[in-house]
């Protein structure tokens, strides 16, 4: 259908002069040649082309690719997001450590610049590669894709994605993953999942983090879990102190699980 | 700034669809609540276009306004953000529209 004007035509020429605000004066005799002259600066004929069509087609179709190939390894990935230093490579650290005999795991990282969350990582003696994304905000189904093919994790293993700590933008790209992760530290607001909607609606996961920090500070935790669950109601929620080891039995456990229940 | 990789995607998705064609303008749909901030994908687009087919095209973006479905009483409300409440008092309210991110027309040069 003409997103001009409504009508049954997907190809047509117009009949009107290109102004800077582009209004349309379409009086429906769509074929026949005209002046045009744009704002855009180009004289001449032209033809509309429909496309209709995502803008983050691509990155979606690299994502089914990811998925299925994970799929098809029995692969449970998830996707850790969070603000800049809320403890996703402590948490995974942590996490690694309590089950990382129990089946294969691999890790991507995520980072502007530096290895050095892959060489914490690699303390752990888990399969890990660093993906820089240097100027970019966030990880793309692309660069995933990539990191997978070196690492080439076995069946049935626990992948470990670590987004760039960033609460905006890897909202947007799909990965692959079967969840999102978000972590949200204690030492930040109660109204984060407030201000950052995006990010909160689309996970599948989240965890409290630096909970032991609690009676130091200022946070109420039932005010946070009551805005998390305004924009998320569904969310897996844990509360968790990864240096002192409170909930983290808990989260590992539901980590565990996941692999389990990989699809076939 | 994730508008920058969303405009690279688009004019590589848009100069992939008319092959070799002089476009001349890109009408996009953006959703209030899509996440995207229109005014920064003019900014990145002429920067992204240069050297393609796109380069000295207009990108028209059309707002599109956020719709929700009461989940309880099924009426349809205006949203301005995620946490929107039917007047029924239910906070379910189901998205219908307002996430799109799509590019639905160019317009290119007749050779």
């Amino acid at each position: 259908m003409c997103a001009t004007c409504g009508c049954g035509t997907t190809e047509h020429e117009q009949d009107h002069e290109h102004l800077d605000e582009h209004v349309h004066d379409h009086d429906h005799e769509h074929v026949h040649g005209h002046d045009h002259v744009a704002d855009h600066g180009y004289k001449g004929d032209y033809r509309i082309v429909t496309l209709e069509q995502d803008v983050l087609a691509k990155n979606d179709r690299m994502a089914a690719r990811n998925r299925a190939l994970f799929a098809a390894r029995r692969i449970a990935a998830f996707n850790f997001t969070s603000a800049p230093g809320a403890g996703k490579t402590t948490l995974l650290q942590a996490l690694i450590r309590q089950i990382g005999g129990r089946f294969p795991l691999a890790v991507i990282e995520g980072d502007q610049e530096t290895a050095r969350d892959a060489d914490r990582i690699r303390s752990t003696g888990a399969p890990v590669v660093q993906i820089n994304t240097r100027t970019g905000c966030h990880l793309d189904a692309q660069m995933v894709n990539a990191a997978v093919t070196a690492l080439d994790p076995p069946r049935g293993a626990l992948l470990l994605i670590e987004n760039v700590g960033n609460l905006v933008c890897p909202a947007l790209f799909d990965l692959g993953e079967r969840a999102k992760a978000v972590i949200l530290s204690v030492t930040e607001g109660e109204d984060k999942p407030l201000k950052y909607p995006h990010m909160f609606r689309a996970a599948g996961i989240v965890v409290l983090s630096k909970v032991d920090l609690l009676p130091h500070l200022d946070f109420d935790v039932d005010e946070c879990l009551g805005n998390l669950r305004r924009v998320n109601p569904a969310a897996r929620i844990f509360q968790v102190s990864t240096t002192k080891g409170i909930g983290l039995p808990a989260f590992c456990d539901f980590m565990a699980s996941q692999v389990a229940m990989a699809p076939a | 700034m994730h508008e920058l990789a969303i405009t690279e995607s688009m004019v590589a998705a848009v100069a992939e669809a008319v092959g070799v064609a002089r476009v001349a303008r890109v009408h996009l749909q953006v959703g209030r609540l899509a996440g995207v901030v229109p005014d920064a994908l003019q900014f990145c687009f002429e920067e992204c276009a240069r050297g393609t087919t796109l380069e000295g095209a207009a990108l028209q973006i059309d707002e599109i306004p956020a719709r929700g479905r009461c989940r309880e009483c099924g009426a349809e409300i205006a949203m301005t953000s995620f946490v929107d409440i039917c007047a029924c008092g239910c906070i379910e309210v189901e998205l219908v529209a307002g996430q799109e991110l799509r590019i639905t027309q160019v317009e290119v040069a007749v050779q």
